[in-house]
């Protein structure tokens, strides 16, 4: 957490969110869809390079398997194409495509047993005899299922099955792997598993992942860049680090991750990198580089792990002033729950240490919250609520 | 207590229905097929195989089983070509579309199938409404002979059979996860391939009940052969009825019967077997 905001710096300075249109395998350009009167994709437009895992993260309706159906050829874009190593394949259908998926269902052959399956797409090819066996063999202890080769899906358990899904996916070498939420039906601690497995998968392949998630955990910590949708559109595209420290706006802030928002207002610019900023009966310096203009409604942004209680915080540091409403020990974290007297409800992490005097505060005692100074985020307020 | 009387009074109930109108007739039946022929009344002692010796030894009768299990077998395969994609296409279907054409699928059984043949009749015979449509439209200069041959018992049999074939197919291509079409397109799979790879392994189940659901009773509807393929003995329900109605045969009659009913256990057993062999890979729960 120590290297938290560094990565500001880094951001403006060469935004490595950009990637080379070079080795882009697969690029999606301007692509919109509508199903009736309703609007489910708009104007989106994603680079995707060798290699690479991406997640489409967002919430339920927002158009994610929409987009995979359009990349892998089972819609039709009303406007827009996809381009894979340059060429546009918009108007081939999937069998033509070099891109598989797998499917949220698993969608595995009921009547062929887990080997016939994964050689289904291999046989199409023309494969035969021996290197269709070696091929499908290799597939299966990628996935570690080569015991289970002989059996039908039907007596296979919903981890098995999803391992025979990429099994059958990968094995026909696609330029790109599409995966509509392929964990959302496991349990927890198969999910961690399968989470490790498919990134291992995928650095072994060499494979571009494309993998639809609404569970920001699983975007955060597997991917290379996430995309994060709002209804219809990509709100922000980013590596983890940029889109959980840097949102592009309040919808993705709260999306990914908890936050605490204080509304404030834009009070005037201290140099390049510095707002001044007036928040409740307070005027804080922020660290921000956008385009704010004296007098604009904003909100603060700061993650649970940027508070800091104390009760003696240097005069300096901006605080504000609440009572503990709540606090619960988490094992490595002590999460707390304050009602700061300004109004907000805010939410503090912090690592726990017993020998730290900070940690003995009990249930209604007045703390000062404040935080790390520059580990802030400034954006304009969006809501007209507040 | 008392549910457990009432449910075995239910039972006993069902069990000696299915004895009195089941089981009796069929060991009847058995018993007489064994019996010696009597012109006087319906059949004597002595057992004999001499009914079985005929059916199988007179080149006549047998002539008459093999045409039966031929036009029962053309009958079948034309109802499956022509309501596979009708219970494809109907199964694609939005849920209201696919009522009014199940519905419209019904209503002909609300007439007895025996006036729909005579229906058949009206529209094929020589001053019928297909020659009197021809005719009027110059295509022909004289009546055609529709009546009276073999492709006018096989559109009969045809027209009253297909819903048979229609409804099992349908019943299974409805429950068929459209998903796993998509995952074979994807996966490389051309619409032929998709077809004959996944479609038509998944609906197996289907396809045997429709098929076994046509083909047994095809064999047995006579009154369709006599009806618009004239006298002529043209299938295996054509040969029992004669024999008991006519000839009072009752024991070859009976031998026929049985021989009916044997085949469609057979078949009836082939399909339970090939069912156990899907559930048993866990294709069906
Ligand atoms: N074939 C279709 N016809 C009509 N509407 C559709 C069709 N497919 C999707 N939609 C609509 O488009 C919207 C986006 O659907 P989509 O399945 O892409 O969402 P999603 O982001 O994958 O959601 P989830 O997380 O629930 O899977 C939804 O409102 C859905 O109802
Ligand atoms: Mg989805």
């Amino acid at each position: 957490m120590t290297g938290k905001r560094r990565l500001h710096q880094q951001i403006s300075a060469h935004n490595p969110g950009k990637i080379a249109v070079s080795d882009s395998v697969l690029s999606i350009r301007g692509l919109s869809k509508a199903f009736g009167g309703l609007k489910v994709l708009t104007d989106i437009s994603l680079e995707v390079s060798q290699g690479e895992f991406i997640t489409l993260l967002g919430p339920s309706g927002c158009g994610k398997t929409t987009l995979l159906r359009l990349v892998a050829g089972f819609e039709k874009p009303d406007r827009g194409s996809v381009y894979l190593d340059g060429v546009d394949i918009s108007s081939l259908p999937p069998e033509k495509r070099q891109v598989n998926t797998v499917f949220q269902s698993y969608a595995l052959f009921p009547h062929m047993t887990v080997a016939a399956n994964v050689a289904f797409g291999l046989e199409l090819k023309g494969f035969r005899g021996r290197e269709l066996n070696d091929r499908v063999n290799q597939a299966l202890d990628q996935v570690r299922m080569r015991e289970l080769a002989d059996r039908y899906p039907g007596r296979l358990s919903g981890g098995q099955q999803q391992r025979v899904a990429i099994a059958r996916a990968v094995v026909n070498t696609p330029r790109v792997l599409l995966l509509d939420e392929p964990l959302s039906a496991l349990d927890a601690r198969l999910r961690r598993d399968m989470q490790i497995e498919l990134k291992r998968l995928q650095r072994e392949l060499g494979i571009a992942f494309i993998l639809v998630t609404h569970d920001q955990d699983e975007a955060l910590s597997m991917s290379d860049r996430v995309v994060v949708m709002q209804d219809s559109r990509i709100a922000q595209i980013g590596t983890p680090r940029e889109v959980y420290e840097d949102p592009a706006n309040l919808y993705v802030a709260r999306f990914i991750g908890d936050i605490n928002l204080f509304p404030g207002t834009v009070i005037g610019r201290n140099g390049k990198n510095e707002l001044q900023v007036q928040i409740f009966d307070r005027r804080v310096l922020a660290r921000s580089d956008k385009a704010l203009q004296p007098g604009q409604l904003v909100q603060l942004l700061l993650r649970p792990e940027d508070l800091r209680l104390t009760e003696d915080a240097a005069e300096k540091v901006p605080f504000f002033w609440g009572s503990i409403m709540e606090r619960s020990y988490r094992g490595s974290t002590l999460d707390t729950t304050i009602h700061l007297d300004a109004g907000p409800v805010v939410r503090a992490c912090e690592f726990f240490d017993e020998d730290d005097p900070d940690f003995d505060y009990r249930v209604g005692e007045r703390v000062k919250v404040s935080w790390v100074q520059g580990w802030e985020v400034v954006l304009p307020d969006e809501d007209p609520t507040h | 207590m008392k549910i457990l009387r009432t449910k075995t009074a239910v039972i006993g109930l069902i069990c000696g229905w299915l004895l009195l109108f089941g089981v009796v007739p069929i060991l009847m039946l058995l018993t007489s097929s064994f019996l010696s022929q009597d012109a006087a009344g319906f059949y004597r002692l002595p057992f004999s195989l001499h009914s079985y010796r005929q059916l199988f030894l007179d080149p006549g009768y047998l002539e008459v089983m093999l045409r039966s299990l031929k036009l029962a077998a053309l009958t079948t395969l034309i109802c499956l070509s022509a309501g596979y994609p009708f219970a494809w296409f109907t199964a694609r279907f939005s849920k209201r579309q696919r009522l009014v054409i199940l519905i419209l699928l019904m209503i002909p059984f609300w007439t007895n199938s025996l006036v729909r043949t005579y229906a058949i009749r009206m529209v094929l015979g020589t001053h019928g409404l297909l020659n009197k449509l021809l005719l009027a439209t110059g295509l022909i200069d004289s009546p055609l002979r529709l009546l009276y041959t073999d492709t006018a018992v096989l559109l009969g049999l045809f027209y009253l059979m297909l819903p048979f074939m229609i409804l099992p197919l349908y019943a299974n291509l409805e429950k068929l996860d459209y998903r796993l079409v998509e995952a074979a397109h994807d996966l490389g799979a051309g619409p032929l391939q998709i077809f004959r790879r996944v479609i038509v392994p998944l609906s197996l189940p289907g396809i045997f009940a429709g098929c076994i659901m046509v083909f047994v009773p095809t064999m047995g509807l006579f009154y369709v052969a006599s009806l618009l393929g004239g006298a002529r003995q043209l299938l295996i329900g054509n040969l029992i009825q004669q024999q008991f109605l006519n000839a009072r045969n009752w024991p070859l009659g009976s031998a026929t019967s049985v021989m009916l009913i044997l085949l469609m256990t057979v078949m009836l057993a082939g399909y339970a077997l090939i069912m156990r062999r899907l559930t048993a890979r866990g294709q069906r729960s």
